[in-house]
């Protein structure tokens, strides 16, 4: 039976791995070469790679980021984060990535997600969704959190998975570094309006946060805070994971 | 020298770099030359069945494949798609005839699991094979359901068994990415290199 995954995810800015709160405040957390080796050598099933920056040239710095991971990562990377075109998705998978995340550009042009996936498969392109709860809805951010859309992240995930999407990478703006836990009505409203795996992020702060996740119908679960600052290696986490039924890769 | 063929549709940069790990030398190829003689080939896979069968064609390589296949004591390889072209047909597009090594259609999975199948799953040889029982990453929408006769194959269970990885003689074909599966892939991939554990493999 297919595993329950957890995915580490390396935020990154100007070739260093950065952590915020709610999209801001970001400091240092390391060197994204050796703390995705770092990290696969933990029993990390996948990487999340997300480029948080807006220039050119960073842009640049993060397609060599990318080929300096995949030259030592021997699991599956994921890459997302500015992402414009096809073409952009191209050149990522070029470097190394095995998938691409889109987010803002599928929101503003949705054929991008059918594009990428009759180019590249299904498998390779991930829509990353970021939402918070407002009026008894969960609506949909772009510009990371800094616009809001008039658009429900429940049937966008729907669209998505209309449109070609292989997966759905699921962040609660309102839970994202606080550490008190998943967003699990979010996640249960998704995983039962679209059947792709779904990724739950935001808010992870203990395994227990993990576990009722993978209940509410989470396919995989990313959390970087956890891992980042060594308060559990990835082994831990999979260890506990285990002991409390989840089927874990060993 | 390890020959990847070079269908264009195929995302390989994770394949080379495994290879690079290995300390194996590379190289792309389109020639049929490179391909018959060769001592290990792969034919890669990511992507489109209609689109890496149109590729074969248009590089005119169906029957150079199709021979090196059919000849086990040749070390080839066939990575998730490249083993779905195997087959005669698939569902994911049914006007493209596939190399037909074995008559088998490739089926997609059904609707009690989500579709694609992503991520670990286990594999589990079901004859004496290239390798041990283990856990391997998977990203595949379509499968090969029975295994075809004459072959060696493992198994995994994803909304029932289907048939992860098949082989002859020197010729593996996985429908996991062992580029992608950690040490036990790369160890998938030392041992189809070395090619010794699985001189008889299959024949039972």
């Amino acid at each position: 039976m297919l595993k329950s995954r957890i995915i580490p995810c390396l935020d990154v800015n100007d070739g260093r791995v950065v952590k915020g709160v709610k999209f801001q405040n970001l400091r240092d957390a390391g060197d994204p070469v050796e703390l995705s080796f770092h990290y696969e050598d933990q029993g990390a099933d996948e990487l999340v790679l997300l480029d948080v920056t807006a220039t050119r040239q960073d842009r640049i710095a993060m397609l060599e980021t990318v080929e300096k991971v995949r030259r030592k990562l021997g699991i599956p990377l994921t890459v997302g984060g500015g992402i414009g075109s096809v073409e952009d998705a191209g050149r990522l998978l070029n470097a190394g990535a095995d998938k691409v995340s889109i987010n803002s550009a599928a929101v503003r042009n949705p054929d991008l997600i059918h594009e990428m996936s009759v180019r590249f498969g299904a498998q390779c392109t991930v829509v990353a969704i970021d939402a918070k709860m407002t009026d008894g809805m969960f609506q949909v951010l772009t510009r990371s959190g800094t616009t809001a859309e008039t658009l429900d992240a429940v049937k966008w995930s729907a669209t998505a998975q209309k449109l070609g999407a292989g997966e759905i990478l699921l962040t609660s703006f309102d839970r994202d570094g606080t550490r008190s836990g998943y967003d699990l009505p979010m996640l249960n409203a998704v995983t039962e309006a679209c059947s792709l795996p779904v990724i739950a992020s935001g808010g992870a702060d203990s395994v227990q946060h993990m576990v009722e996740a993978f209940e509410h119908g989470a396919h995989a679960v990313l959390a970087a805070s956890i891992f980042h600052d060594g308060n559990m290696t990835v082994a831990e986490v999979k260890k506990q994971l285990a002991a409390k039924g989840i089927e874990v890769r060993a | 020298m390890i020959q990847i063929i070079n269908t264009g549709v195929a995302n390989i940069r994770s394949l080379q770099a495994a290879f690079d790990r290995l300390g194996e030398p590379w190289q792309l190829t389109e020639s049929p030359s490179d391909i018959e003689t060769a001592s290990h080939v792969v034919l890669p896979g990511v992507g489109a069945f209609a689109a890496a069968v149109e590729s074969i064609d248009r590089l005119g390589l169906r029957e150079t494949i199709i021979e090196r296949i059919n000849t086990p004591q040749l070390a080839t390889l066939s990575i998730c798609l490249g083993m779905q072209l195997l087959g005669r047909s698939s569902e994911e597009c049914e006007t493209s005839v596939g190399l037909g090594v074995i008559p088998h259609e490739i089926k997609r999975f059904g609707d009690n699991v989500k579709v694609p199948q992503l991520g670990w799953n286990v594999v589990q040889p079901q004859t004496e094979g290239p390798y041990q029982t283990g856990e391997a990453y998977f990203a595949n929408s379509f499968r090969l359901v029975e295994p075809p006769e004459g072959w060696g194959y493992a198994n995994s269970e994803y909304g029932g068994q289907f048939i992860s990885s098949i082989w002859r003689g020197r010729m593996l074909a996985c429908q996991f990415h062992p580029e992608l599966s950690g040490e036990w892939g790369q160890k998938v991939l030392q041992n189809w290199i070395a090619g010794e554990t699985f001189a008889n493999g299959g024949q039972s």
